[in-house]
């Protein structure tokens, strides 16, 4: 039986159906057919690392209670969720290393295609390396922030320097507990080695590189991402934008970049204005060019260019059987194998650009940063060419799009808040600390078919913002926002509270603020940064009332990025737990114990609702323990304490 | 009374080993790398799905009022005077699939390299049914119906956790 979807946007619940009735597979058919999935795996408590196995626990403790070697299940639990951590680590910080490269590129080359657009994100991210500017070229400064940056990644010798911007109190913790990462590839190295056979027995002692690799990728990897994607592609600022499947044309080339990387897609917005690629366009019938996107690349050229939003992680498939994209061009990250099968159901030429994701069968135009204007060229005519071969017949375009703003930082939205000439956090603050605004919460993250599509993520978010809660959003769950009107600055008098209401009265921005894609959660740690700096809420991250929560989580980044989040000391829930539950010590550890340790802890709750009560309670107790006034407004939720 | 292979679904973690173990037993290959790399058949003839509720372990219940012995025009399908057990003569079955559709449990399949249909025999000839043997956390067992009624009633540990070590 086709599933049907009873939460999601209009368009993807209609083309769900579409996807029915052609006899289409989907993630969703294929979750049913997985059913029912194994125990062991879920529980954490099967082990794969050596070939004295395949070891598993037996849960109920009449079978094995360890594996052949004598690991028992929290060993074999935490070893799980470690390697979880490196395999997103690593994507983000390859991510990273990738746009470094491209900046040297830049610096090196003046012919080069990419080019160094913000200047002031050079000079800042240059300081926090200790490189003078003063009186220097760009490319000068950039050549040595690059070279400073990718020694982030192999250093042999002392610590990560990009850390150095967490408040002081935070550095302090992480030096006392051993878990100041100390260069990105050797944490992830470091990490395989404790987890492969016969190495770190202790689940509490792997969980701690496992904290110290995260936080190499949050402050690490992810932050260089953002921070480099920002000199060479701009630094965002708020724009208006629309979101769904609606914003395909249907006389126009469509082209859906999906992936991670920048690097490919904002060349690929910039060349499809060329004019002669119009024209050629033209020439084929179509009115023009139409660009959107899929995933956390669809945000990146969002956030900078206003490039439409098709759609997230669950919709790839959704937005190709549409039968109106002529191509769909991919990096890496987040792709399933499933959209060979599913382009091949129509005209739509899927093509990859990474050698490190390949797909087979699928044709291959490798993207080489020192000739990106002339791969994305001829990338964009061949999806030209294909426009004739559009068959009108089978096209099915949803109508249904959302306007949308985007483009907050934490540059950005707080020069709105200070005004033209000095971006302040002061007034975040002072709302915080009067009781305007209760807290903050960061809601991010993918989307799974083992939950509701999106019943989780916008449930939550209206919860928060019901009760004065400002919240931020990145990745899949900003798309999900976006299709659901929640980003637009009209959304805070439909469902945010009075103080929060007031707020974005004041300003002029949404109830829930669109910081970017999934490596620009490190946007969030320095907004936290910011505000623990500007003053009157503590001196750390964790003394902060605010709460992180990733509610339909899918990927290792969202477990990578949980526990940078954790070991920064923010409140941390998702929906379905972390494979780890056939470990009582170690759920007890990370949901527990581990807040005595880093001042932020993990929490699974599968109801959205319910999920954000907890991150409110949280939040609470934060202001007691500051000692703030109490709210000005009355909340739709008061526990009773 | 007749043993029968019955699951107690709370100990089941669909992980399949059952399917397997089956499959391999009703195989001619030895062991599993080998069925599979020399292209042998190997139908699980127990199937572990989804249920409303939960796993569901579907097998042949080898009912005492059996639906496929009826449905059998060649007498392929009889029961063993001495065990009871619902069996297939092979050489008897010429592939009709009434069997197949008539059995309200799904119990029996239809195989397309020999032409016949096969179902749980309790591996028959053998000790002890695979299934049973190769169940990771118990849930499968082979034995009169009130034993496992029984059983059933029993409270199972709760929780999945192993204790602290040293503490």
């Amino acid at each position: 039986m086709a599933k049907q979807l009873t939460y999601a946007d209009p368009a993807s619940r209609e083309m769900v159906k579409r996807a029915a009735a052609e006899d289409i597979e989907t993630v969703w058919d294929r979750y049913e057919a997985m059913q029912p999935q194994c125990g062991f795996g879920t529980l954490g408590i099967c082990c794969r690392i050596c070939a004295m196995g395949p070891c598993r626990i037996d849960p109920f403790g009449g079978g094995p209670q360890t594996g052949i070697c004598g690991a028992n299940a929290d060993t074999i639990a935490a070893r799980n969720i470690a390697r979880m951590i490196a395999g997103g680590a690593a994507a983000h910080s390859d991510h990273g290393r990738d746009i470094v490269h491209t900046l040297m590129m830049a610096a090196e080359d003046p012919k080069s295609d990419y080019q160094i657009k913000e200047e002031k994100k050079l000079k800042t991210t240059a300081r926090t390396y200790g490189i003078e500017t003063n009186g220097r070229q760009n490319s000068e400064v950039a050549r040595d922030l690059a070279k400073a940056a990718l020694e982030e990644f192999g250093r042999q010798t002392g610590d990560m320097t990009m850390p150095s911007r967490t408040p002081k109190a935070r550095q302090a913790l992480w030096r006392e507990l051993g878990i100041m990462p100390r260069a990105i590839d050797r944490e992830v190295v470091e990490l395989m080695h404790r987890t492969t056979m016969g190495v770190d027995n202790d689940f509490r002692n792997i969980m701690k590189e496992g904290l110290r690799t995260a936080i190499a990728d949050g402050w690490g990897g992810s932050m260089i991402a953002t921070e480099f994607s920002d000199i060479l592609f701009g630094s965002p600022n708020p724009l208006r934008s629309k979101a769904n499947l609606g914003v395909l044309s249907k006389d126009q080339v469509n082209i859906l970049v999906h992936g991670h990387e920048p690097t490919l897609s904002d060349v690929m917005a910039a060349v499809s204005r060329d004019k002669r690629l119009i024209e050629r366009a033209e020439e084929k019938g179509a009115k023009g060019i139409n660009i959107a996107g899929i995933c956390c690349t669809a945000n990146e050229i969002l956030m900078r260019r206003g490039i439409p939003l098709a759609g997230n992680f669950l919709q790839q498939e959704l937005a190709l059987i549409t039968g109106a994209v002529e191509l769909m061009v991919v990096d890496v990250q987040c792709l399933m194998p499933a959209l060979a099968s599913v382009s091949r159901c129509f005209h739509t030429k899927l093509v990859t650009t990474s050698p490190k994701a390949k797909m087979p069968g699928v044709e291959h135009i490798e993207f080489h940063e020192d000739a990106a204007v002339r791969i994305a060229t001829e990338i964009l005519e061949n999806a030209i060419d294909n426009f004739p071969n559009r068959n009108g017949k089978r096209v099915h375009i949803p109508k249904d799009t959302e306007q949308l703003v985007a483009g907050f930082t934490p540059e950005s939205v707080f020069n709105i808040l200070g005004g033209t000439y000095r971006g302040t956090y002061r007034p975040l603050n002072d709302a915080i600390i009067a009781g305007r605004l209760r807290g903050a919460a960061g809601v991010i993250g993918c989307s799974n078919p083992n939950v509701e599509y999106e019943e989780a993520h916008i449930k939550m978010v209206k919860e928060l913002i019901k009760n004065d809660t400002i919240v931020v959003t990145t990745g899949c769950n900003a798309i999900s926002c976006a299709k659901h009107g929640l980003l637009k600055p009209e959304a805070a008098f439909e469902h945010a509270g009075k103080g929060l209401q007031e707020v974005c009265g004041a300003v002029g921005i949404p109830p829930i603020l669109h910081v970017g894609s999934c490596v620009d959660n490190s946007r969030i740690l320095m907004t936290l940064t910011n505000i623990v700096s500007e003053g009157g809420l503590g001196d750390d991250i964790s003394d902060l009332p605010v709460a992180g929560a990733a509610p339909e989580w899918m990927s290792e980044k969202a477990v990578a990025i949980g526990f940078y989040m954790v070991a920064s000391g923010v409140y941390t829930t998702i929906g379905h737990p972390l494979p780890m539950m056939g470990s009582r010590n170690l759920h007890t550890y990370l949901t527990e114990g581990i807040e005595q340790e880093v001042g932020g802890k993990w929490a699974f709750e599968l109801d959205p609702v319910e999920a954000a009560h907890k991150m409110l309670r949280h939040i609470d107790s934060k202001r007691r323990a500051l000692k703030l006034k109490p709210l000005i407004y009355e909340q739709a939720f008061t526990p009773g304490e | 009374m007749m043993r029968r292979v019955y699951c107690d679904t709370r100990k089941c973690l669909s992980c399949s080993t059952c399917e397997i173990a089956c499959a391999l037993r009703h195989s001619p290959g030895d062991d599993l790398v080998q069925t599979l790399q020399g292209g042998f058949d190997a139908v699980p003839l127990v199937r572990v799905r989804q249920g409303p509720l939960g796993p569901v372990f579907l097998r042949c219940h080898h009912c005492e009022d059996a639906a496929c012995i009826d449905a059998c025009k060649t007498g392929a399908m009889f029961r063993d005077p001495e065990t009871g057990k619902v069996l297939i003569e092979q050489r008897k079955c010429v592939g009709c699939w009434m069997c197949v559709m008539v059995c309200p449990f799904g119990a029996v399949f239809p195989v397309e390299s020999s032409g016949t249909a096969m179902k749980c025999d309790l591996c028959d000839g053998y000790d002890a049914p695979a299934c049973v043997a190769a169940c990771p956390t118990g849930a499968l067992h082979f034995e009169e119906f009130e034993d496992f009624e029984t059983r059933y009633r029993a409270q199972i540990p709760v929780g999945a956790w192993c204790t602290e070590q040293g503490t």
